[in-house]
């Protein structure tokens, strides 16, 4: 097992976000949680890497991520935000380059030549090489998303989290993003735990799901097992299938 | 384009410590005594190697007066910049800095307290003050962010710019108590809140160098974790940086050294927010460029302005934390207006 969780609970001001979620990843796995609006998804992202006061146990290969150094845990887990905005203007390069803060240590050997093949090579990687020395203050939405994501190819993760990565996107980039992340599952000993809002993306490249309600786990497994219909009708009170259905119909 | 390295060569640096060395000389030389520039060097060598003096020139006016001052007024100018450049980094906020914080208050409160107390510390002149003026800008930081936290968890630039403000003039409402009530010390007082480095001794010198070598020893070497706490805090924590350490770290170094340069010079308002911010349009945000760079700039920009307080309208001389405040509150309303309007 690559990444477990047990009995995950957060709460916020005495609310209680998530309560008892469990669930684990394999190698190979892309495991999609999803549910409705306020259901604990992103939170569940937060917890997981460790930027968000949780009970319960996270652990990653077997060892307690609560005790790991924050190097030892970025080299294990990248995470892809949601959204961003960078505050000064750093060069599409240099953010890239964050991503190998783990491997490089502090000053003074700041930066290897292994980290500048590697950085340069995941710009490339994400379509960036004409980008690589314009200020990410320029860049739009689609592009600084992909920014992060060089930076976490970068960072050479074996566990990817995603916290909705095409949110606010382009069609084209949504495509790009998600096929990009199937081709580095690809690789041996990877796993990729993602929220998502689209439940179509959600089963069209998750492996298993992760059905959360309220801050509950209603249920997991393959991702086809867990999005039936039957569950879907009883977390989102609607008939979600046949609204799908509808919805792409008008395409015939 | 040309290849923007990380860090800045040796030869860049070999040009920044010209151009300071050159600021310092005139420094020097320029005031109510005018001084051949020569002369001045050959006093200063002369006096360092125990050789008699060069005939004709006023030598203690060059040794006991003016050298100290413009090292002092150096050393402060690039502590202070040193700092404003870390806290913008560490915060994400162009606006941050020990005055627009609160910070630089809370030491001259800290100071002013001692001073009208008589806190001493026996056998150590001025450490009293000095300790004061330490952990109060501490603390000060320490409350200033935890309100600011309480109120919003993002922290985000006006929260904090809106309790600094506020703080500060707290602040400053009881260091005027305090003077109302402190009779003959009023005077030593009025000088925490005005800033000038006017009668440095050596001792200052030496002071503000070993607070400087100190706390530039816990801050230069963060300069790649603050870029991840200026691309975000989050970003920074994901790509593996030990946010709380550096944090706290950076925090500690930095108000304890603008606590030391409030106990020498006083408040000196503004150096530390537009010297970063001119530095970062020209080396870019870049931590392991924009924080030596600041440095020099902000001992270079603190030089000149000194220089301009003592002489502009002789044989006055105007406190050199008004100077700065006036040019550096222009400075920061073209600065919020532009963050403002990018928007």
């Amino acid at each position: 097992m690559m990444l477990n969780v047990e009995y995950l609970g957060v709460s916020y001001g005495g609310k209680a976000i998530l309560r008892g979620v469990e669930f684990s990843l394999r190698a190979g796995q892309w495991l999609m949680v999803v549910g409705p609006n306020g259901a604990g998804k992103s939170t569940l992202i937060g917890a997981v890497s460790q930027g968000a006061p949780y009970t319960g146990r996270v652990l990653i290969d077997g060892k307690d991520a609560r005790r790991m150094r924050p190097r030892d845990l970025a080299k294990r887990v990248g995470v892809l935000a949601q959204q961003h905005s960078v505050g000064y203007g750093f060069t599409a390069e240099e953010v890239v380059r964050m991503g190998r803060y783990a491997y490089s240590g502090g000053w003074p050997r700041a930066s290897s030549a292994e980290d500048t093949a590697k950085t340069l090579d995941a710009l490339e990687q994400a379509g960036l090489a004409a980008f690589r020395r314009q200020s990410v203050q320029t860049l739009s939405g689609g592009e600084l998303q992909r920014v992060f994501l060089a930076q976490v190819w970068a960072q050479d993760p074996a566990i990817l989290l995603l916290d909705e990565p095409s949110n606010h996107l382009d069609l084209l980039y949504q495509q790009q993003t998600f096929d990009r992340v199937q081709t580095w599952l690809r690789q041996p000993n990877r796993a990729v735990l993602s929220v998502v809002h689209d439940l179509s993306l959600a089963l069209a490249y998750g492996t298993d799901a992760l059905l959360l309600d309220c801050g509950k786990a209603v249920a997991r497994g393959p991702v086809r097992d867990v999005l039936t219909r039957d569950a879907l009708s009883r977390v989102y009170n609607m008939d979600v299938h046949g609204w799908m259905r509808r919805m792409l119909s008008q395409w015939d | 384009m040309r290849d923007r390295s990380e860090s800045f060569r040796a030869f860049e640096y070999a040009g920044f410590s010209a151009v300071a060395f050159v600021a310092a000389l005139l420094c020097v030389c320029v005031g109510s005594v005018r001084i051949r520039a020569a002369d001045a060097l050959a006093v200063i060598w002369n006096s360092v190697w125990s050789l008699p003096l060069p005939e004709g020139v006023s030598g203690p006016i060059i040794m006991s007066v003016r050298l100290p001052r413009v090292l002092c007024v150096a050393l402060s100018g690039a502590s202070l910049s040193l700092c404003g450049a870390a806290m913008q980094g560490l915060l994400r906020n162009p606006l941050a800095d020990g005055s627009t914080m609160g910070v630089s208050a809370g030491a001259s409160l800290g100071a002013v307290i001692a001073l009208a107390f008589g806190v001493t510390i026996p056998g150590l002149p001025f450490a009293g003050t000095m300790a004061m003026a330490m952990v109060s800008a501490f603390l000060s930081l320490l409350l200033i962010l935890s309100l600011a936290y309480r109120l919003d968890r993002a922290l985000s630039t006006n929260t904090i710019l809106l309790i600094g403000v506020i703080f500060s003039m707290f602040a400053h409402s009881v260091i005027s108590l305090i003077s109302a009530f402190a009779g003959e010390r009023v005077k030593t007082i009025l000088f925490w809140t005005m800033g000038s480095l006017a009668g440095s001794t050596y001792v200052n010198v030496i002071v503000l160098l070993c607070a400087l070598v100190v706390c530039g020893a816990a801050v230069l070497p963060r300069a790649r974790e603050l870029n991840a706490f200026a691309i975000g805090e989050d970003n920074a924590r994901t790509v593996g940086v030990n946010v709380r350490r550096v944090k706290l770290v950076i925090l500690i170094a930095v108000s304890a050294l603008i606590g030391v340069c409030v106990s020498v010079g006083g408040t000196i308002g503004f150096v530390g927010l537009v010297m970063p911010h001119i530095t970062r349009m020209l080396v870019g945000p870049n931590h392991r460029r924009l924080l030596p760079a600041s440095m020099f700039g902000g001992a270079v920009f603190l030089m000149l302005t000194d220089l301009l307080a003592r002489t502009i309208i002789r044989p006055l001389e105007l406190p050199i934390g008004v100077v700065t405040s006036l040019i550096g509150s222009l400075v920061f309303i073209y600065i919020f207006a532009k963050t403002r309007t990018a928007r």
